[in-house]
């Protein structure tokens, strides 16, 4: 068994049993106050577990009302989502609100989206996980600070008001705030059985008028992230990688770095060489006189040309494994009487999030903190107490938030937070270490959305139906190699195929085939996974059958989709609310997608103008979501505007090109996110539902792409089947 | 070397060494964390603060060229203009993740300083070297116009 296997087989058999010290040691390590917590609804009987305590909502005397948050906020405004599960059942006032996160305890924190095996936060599953359980907690909380209130007052519970973080009994004319009963509330029972409020009680879910508690912060600097923490004699350090993935250090002359002014020392660790240094200018400067010898042996030398050719040959022979077999795709094909045949290509793209990757390790006593954007808290301790030497619960993890993040605080070996505290051992822990990446130490660091090439070959037959689909996908697994690597199910990893294997589509006959490519650059998620391109597949070919077919677009779809309400809702909604039936303004072409991701259906129309022959510019997205109960609307609308812009992009011109092994885009000079210029207008429309919450950081993302890719063809009659669009326009079909 | 500084309207005595970064001046040596690093090439806009009013990338100014110079940071532009742009930010709730917002602000509040009625236009090119890889943009140019409006 690896290290983790055992991790993972450890937290899966994991069972809590709080005793009544551990709670009582939990609420004094957070002062005078309430701490509460509770297994997720039909996860576990009262009468069989002891009341999970610890860990929820504390309320302080000074009436802060402090949310411990199981899932990790990047930006997506997970703590502003879980803030306001907590509010409304607790009856808590807004502007008292703070979140902190939390981790350490799996019956507590653990994605109960995930079956409640690990704490984390991925796949776009925080607020469905969180939906119960801090409503819950919040109920619990109240209905506790109720009793505590009664006792005291001498009055009927029943008769004490809860609103705005006040408690009233109105017939005594007595009334306290929250603060003044915090203490005694800890010390009463926990009611086993609580009513959550029905949708018509609610009155900051679903609320349009409803602002974010941390926007006031994020405009005057003090919002705190990773790199701006800074403790007393702390050493900024710098990392020298490699410059190839799978190289390693032969030999360091550290003379030259050490001589730079305020450089303090330089160490070898497993992942490359450290520089300390006392202020981050000095550990730049200081990285840069390093003489490394690097043994490149085992490592990977293949570009991203090299590995293109390797993939359309690939292409050409049947995929190693099925993934979806549904009908008769090749007798199928043998009726067509018309077949579409495409060739798509997908780089590697890097999430680079604005700051870049950061871990700070200070040794406190025996206690070894670790700040970071620890989105996969517990593996981290475990990673970090490995890699310090000691046990798990001599770490303490210290869960910051962070300057975007799109996948990339998740990674199976800890990345960066590990490097750190291999740094701050190589030194005896004897000051506190912030490692700092610069930009180009994260964009050559690897973790990119993989490479993929899909071959699609589609028929129609003499009716203009589909007559089989057949499709062959070709990339790197995202899982295998990682403590994910349990969810390859007979070897396919669903994280290379979701959105095309098992599709909604009414297409009776197809085969869906992958073969997983071994190379040594390292990948991960990137922000909506493997419907990053497989969205953009199936959303222009479907296209491409419509043009095929005389059809509309939207009507092949509706076709379709038949039979399948929440697709359908959405496309209506899009095709409506975009004037879909109407045509589009002089010089305007539109282009339209409905893709399926996380729980959410996303349905999108792109409108571009030509501005020369081949450029063109985005004016409007219009957009359909049905993410269910829409917590805070704005919010989920923030998250598809933030998609448009994120995922458009990416389509435009984001590729990470390897020559001889080597990143070759370093920086935004070459790697070029949007900028405000490109950023269409976007209207979001939500579907009104009172349906679990589903995901929404993710789902918008694959939509724009082919959205614009159709109307790109819609205007031209050319197909861009490569990616990004500045290689596809050329090679355009 | 030992030099003063007029940071936020205070003169601060530094020693760095002169090509430091203003960047890392403010972030390292005064506590001014306020101001972020996202590229170390002026392409991000994360940096950005005002040099005699003027928005500049603090990490391609180095400190011996700001010596005589007004400094202004997010901590500390308080006049009407950047009062108003925080308003408009919080109420349209412009901000993500906010790391690139410290220096989204500086750019737009030089932009309004310059031109009190922006149009959209007006606002891209202001704005276009701040990157964000959120992508707030819509809000930016709301946020924008708003303060514009509230100011007129
Ligand atoms: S850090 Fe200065 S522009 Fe990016
Ligand atoms: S808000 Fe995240 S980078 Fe702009």
């Amino acid at each position: 068994m690896t290290f983790m296997d055992k991790f993972f087989a450890k937290r899966s058999a994991a069972t809590f049993r709080p005793s009544r010290r551990q709670f009582l040691a939990g609420t004094a390590a957070v002062g005078a106050g309430l701490t509460i917590g509770f297994p997720a609804s039909g996860q576990a009987p009262a009468a069989a577990v002891p009341n999970p305590f610890a860990g929820y909502v504390r309320i302080g005397t000074d009436n802060v009302v402090t949310v411990m948050s199981a899932h990790m906020d990047m930006g997506q405004g997970v703590y502003n989502g879980i803030a306001t599960l907590v509010a409304e059942e607790l009856g808590a006032d807004w502007s008292t609100i703070r979140v902190d996160g939390a981790s350490g305890n799996l019956a507590l924190y653990g994605n109960a989206a995930w079956g409640g095996t690990a704490q984390g936060t991925g796949g776009s599953t925080a607020m469905s996980s969180s939906w119960e359980r801090y409503r819950r907690a919040g109920a619990i909380a109240r209905t506790m600070l109720v009793s505590a209130a009664a006792k005291a007052w001498n009055v009927p519970a029943s008769e004490i008001a809860v609103s705005k973080g006040t408690l009233f009994h109105a017939a005594s004319g007595r009334g306290a705030t929250f603060g003044a009963f915090a203490d005694a509330a800890a010390k009463e029972p926990v009611p086993q059985n609580v009513a959550l409020k029905s949708p018509a009680e609610w009155t900051l879910i679903g609320k349009q008028g409803q602002r974010r508690y941390d926007s006031a912060p994020k405009t005057n600097g003090t919002h705190d992230f990773t790199i701006d923490l800074r403790f007393p004699g702390m050493l900024i350090a710098t990392v020298e990688h490699p410059p190839v993935f799978g190289g390693k250090v032969a030999s360091v002359d550290a003379t030259a770095a050490k001589a730079v002014p305020g450089v303090v020392d330089v160490v070898t660790i497993p992942t490359g060489v450290a520089v300390l240094a006392r202020d981050t200018w000095a550990a730049i400067k200081g990285r840069e006189a390093l003489q490394i010898v690097w043994d490149e042996t085992s490592a990977e030398k293949r570009g991203t040309a090299e590995l293109r050719a390797e993939y359309l040959a690939a292409l050409d022979v049947p995929g190693t494994h099925v993934a979806d077999t549904t009908g008769d795709a090749q007798a199928a094909l043998g009726r067509a009487v018309k077949t579409i045949e495409a060739t798509y290509e997908f780089p590697y793209l890097a999430h680079a999030a604005l700051e870049p990757l950061n871990a700070v390790v200070r040794r406190q006593g025996d206690i070894i903190e670790v700040y970071g954007g620890h989105q996969i808290p517990d593996l981290y301790q475990a990673l970090a107490a490995r890699a310090a030497g000691t046990t798990p619960d001599k770490i303490s993890m210290r869960i910051m938030k962070t300057g975007g993040g799109f996948g990339r605080r998740a990674v199976g070996d800890g990345d960066v937070v590990i490097e750190a505290v291999e740094i701050a051992k190589a030194i005896g822990f004897r000051a506190p270490v912030k490692l700092q990446w610069t930009r180009e130490t994260d964009m050559a660091g690897g973790r990119y959305r993989p490479m993929y090439m899909h071959k699609v070959k589609i028929g129609i037959d003499a009716q203009g139906r589909l007559a089989g689909w057949h499709h062959r996908i070709v990339g790197q697994s995202i899982l295998s190699g990682t403590p994910f690597a349990g969810m390859i199910q007979n070897g396919i990893d669903v994280t290379s195929v979701e959105g095309v294997a098992h599709t909604v589509y009414a297409i009776p006959d197809r085969r869906v085939e992958l073969t997983s490519t071994q190379v040594g650059v390292p990948v991960l998620w990137w922000r909506s996974v493997g419907h990053t391109h497989t969205a953009y597949a199936m959303e222009t070919a479907i296209d491409e059958v419509a043009a095929a077919t005389g059809k509309d677009p939207v009507a092949l779809r509706r076709e379709l989709l038949a039979g399948k309400p929440k697709h359908l809702g959405v496309l209506e909604l899009v095709a409506r609310q975009a004037k879909w039936n109407e045509k589009p303004a002089e010089g305007i072409y539109r282009g339209v997608a409905v893709h399926e991701s996380f729980g959410t259906t996303v349905g999108m129309v792109a409108e571009i103008r030509m501005t020369s022959a081949t450029e063109f510019k985005v004016e409007r997205v219009v957009a359909a979501v049905d993410c269910g109960v829409a917590i805070n609307p704005d919010q989920v609308r923030a998250q598809i505007e933030g998609a448009v812009g994120f995922g458009l992009g990416s389509v435009l011109r984001e590729r990470l090109t390897l020559e001889g092994g080597k990143v070759v885009e370093t920086n935004y000079d070459q790697y070029r996110p949007l900028r405000i210029d490109e950023m269409p207008k976007v209207e979001v429309h939500i579907v009104a539902s009172n349906a679990p919450p589903t995901g929404i950081g993710e789902p918008g993302v694959p939509l724009i792409g082919p959205a614009v890719a159709n109307a790109y063809a819609a205007a031209t009659g050319k197909r861009i089947r490569a990616l990004p669009f500045e290689t596809g326009v050329t090679q355009g079909v | 070397m030992q030099m003063q500084l007029d940071v936020n309207g205070r003169k601060i005595a530094v020693d760095a060494p002169p090509d430091m970064p203003l960047l890392w001046v403010l972030r390292d040596q005064l506590g001014m964390t306020g101001t972020k690093f996202g590229c170390g090439m002026a392409q991000c806009g994360a940096c950005t603060i005002h040099l005699d009013g003027q928005p500049v990338r603090a990490c391609q100014t180095p400190v011996e060229t700001a010596v005589g110079a007004k400094i202004a940071t997010i901590e500390g532009i308080t006049d009407k203009i950047a009062t108003a742009i925080r308003a408009s930010w919080v109420k349209l709730d412009v901000p993500q993740c906010g790391y690139c917002q410290s220096g989204q602000i500086m750019s737009a509040v030089a932009l309004l300083r310059e031109n009190p009625k922006p149009s959209d236009e007006d606002i891209d090119a202001a704005m276009q070297g701040n990157l964000c890889r959120c992508a707030t943009y819509q809000r930016i140019r709301a946020a924008i116009h708003d303060a514009a409006k509230s100011l007129a």
